[in-house]
């Protein structure tokens, strides 16, 4: 072909889209709601609920147009608002509750699939408002069908909070005894970002502007099929194919991401550079690990293939968008990677082999089922172990365990959809009481003060 | 607007005749065509020019597919842009 584009170049893209699930996962607008604050629980929700309806009008409308006209699909169009915490800060109300049913209403009204912010920031410490937020997440997440939360419980900065780690485990238990379903829809972080576009742990810092647009790309299946074709070739051809084809994958994202923003006429942020996973055989980060030469992801060599996938994907990306945010790297999370899920039921990828992946990769701990025993303690010193991992490596990890009501090891949990199904993971059965019980704050690493 | 049309098919007679003529009814300007076989199937790409079609873009490409499902045909039609940013810096 005589123009610009040749049609094998053409053709990679289409059977990209076609057979090897390359998708936009998300465009995700952010909403500042910190002007909906009011003393009157009834009057914030109002003003929430209205901000939410009036920014978010057109989203999906426009996500859908952008998706027929390029060709690509865009599987989710979300929202993601100020920390709750912040906003009802002024209610005197004890239970936030109403404010999650906002928020459900208004996702439901604009047509999102998930809205992100029900959350809190108590890496240092709690306000009044974080306590009342957090401790009304379980009946806010099993009341409502698309609210997510997330909790900051730690930071490079500033530490762990071992108080909000311990209650944070009592709440997912709490939770988890109503619907575990809810705790799907809960994260616990450490070093959470302002400007992730992914669910369930994004929300809208408060360094960000009134409104943004965010895109998280995606693209396995790209990537592993990429793999195939350099089989038995050094790591070197093995990292230049992957920083190729993550280029060519965030171009795709930074197109829709500037043209979704021109058209909602809101400024654009990041780019999220991140390998998602989704249940579809062939969408697998696993597989990827596999591909390198590993027989089965969680054996020993692992946490070295995928410090490679997850510093190749950056490198790659970062040239491909102006603005690269997020998360930025490949995610692990368990239901929804069906070669993770094989992994763990031939019992070959363990809890303690995830949490040394979480060292080299974008997150952490992420949709794992656990034992529906599984005591609050025990929760606790996992998101402890997972919160210092991120404090000492000045990176985002995060903590999505999903206690199994009335299973055990070996039993499945299912999600449905995007969020997939678990086999129920073993975890180390000698008691952490006494040490999640201490409470107060471990301290921040030396390497903290930068200044 | 320029856009690409991508024709995919089990290789049979008049493919070529079939989609022109539905891009001729809608005003559409054929820039370039390049056809090749891989095995049994037959790849069709056209670089188009939608600046006479009065259509909308959903519509034409609703309209294409159909139209092609009735010949057993799978037509695509994309914005060039995509195509533009994936391949070149």
């Amino acid at each position: 072909m005589s123009y610009l584009i040749n049609s094998s170049e053409i053709l990679q893209t289409i059977e990209m889209i076609d057979q090897q699930h390359l998708d936009v996962r998300t465009v995700t607008m952010g909403i500042s709601l910190l002007d909906c604050a009011d003393s009157a629980m009834e009057e914030c929700c109002r003003k929430v609920y209205d901000k939410i309806c009036r920014r978010a009008e057109k989203l999906v409308e426009t996500g859908c147009a952008i998706e027929r006209e390029f060709g690509i699909p865009i599987v989710n169009k979300r929202v993601s608002v100020s920390p709750i915490s912040l906003v009802a800060a002024a209610c005197r109300e004890e239970d936030y509750t109403p404010l999650a049913l906002t928020l459900d209403k208004a996702a439901k009204a604009v047509g999102v699939n998930f809205i992100g912010g029900f959350s809190a920031l108590a890496h240092k410490g709690f306000t009044e408002s974080d306590l009342r937020l957090i401790r009304s997440i379980p009946t806010a997440l099993t009341q409502t069908d698309l609210v997510c939360s997330s909790v900051n419980v730690a930071s490079t900065r500033s530490g762990i909070n071992m108080d909000a780690v311990a209650l944070m485990g009592r709440i997912i238990r709490e939770t988890a005894d109503i619907d575990p379903m809810g705790c799907a829809k809960l994260v616990v972080f450490a070093n959470a970002v302002e400007d992730n576009p992914f669910m369930a742990g994004a929300f809208h810092g408060v360094g960000e502007p009134e409104c943004v647009i965010n895109v998280g790309v995606s693209g396995p299946g790209v990537v592993a099929h990429a793999l195939k074709a350099c089989k038995g070739q050094p790591f070197d051809v093995v990292a230049e194919t992957v920083k190729k084809t993550a280029f060519k994958i965030t171009r795709m994202g930074q197109l829709v991401a500037r043209e979704a923003s021109r058209r909602l006429n809101v400024p654009f942020g990041v780019v999220d550079l991140s390998l998602a996973p989704t249940p579809a055989i062939g969408d697998s980060v696993a597989e990827i690990l596999e591909i390198m030469g590993l027989e089965k992801c969680g054996t020993h060599g692992t946490t070295a293939a995928l410090a490679l996938l997850n510093d190749a994907v950056k490198k790659g990306g970062v040239m491909a968008s102006n603005h690269v945010g997020g998360l930025s790297g490949a995610f692990i999370p368990v239901s929804e990677d069906a070669g993770m899920i094989s992994a763990v039921e031939a019992g070959a990828l363990s809890i303690d082999k995830l949490e040394a992946m979480t060292c080299v990769c974008s997150v952490g701990l992420d949709m794992i089922a656990v034992p529906g025993d599984t005591t609050a303690a025990t929760i606790s010193a996992i998101i402890a172990d997972e919160a210092a991992i991120g404090m000492v490596n000045n990176k985002t990890t995060a903590v999505r365990l999903i206690p199994a009501k009335g299973k055990t090891v070996g039993d499945r949990i299912d999600f449905g959809g995007l969020l997939g199904s678990a086999p129920v993971m073993p975890l180390h059965e000698s008691s952490a009481e006494e040490f999640v019980s201490r409470g107060g704050r471990i301290p921040a690493p030396l390497h903290s003060l930068r200044n | 607007m320029k856009a690409i049309v991508s024709v995919f098919a089990r290789d049979s007679k008049g493919i070529t005749a079939y989609v022109t003529a539905l891009l001729a009814e809608k005003e559409i300007n054929i820039l370039d065509i390049s056809q090749t076989l891989m095995q049994e199937y037959f790849a069709m790409i056209m670089l188009v020019d939608l600046t006479d079609c009065a259509e909308p873009f959903d519509e034409l490409a609703r309209f294409l597919k159909e139209k092609g499902e009735e010949r057993f045909l799978d037509i695509h039609i994309q914005r060039q842009d995509i195509f533009e940013a994936m391949h070149r810096i």
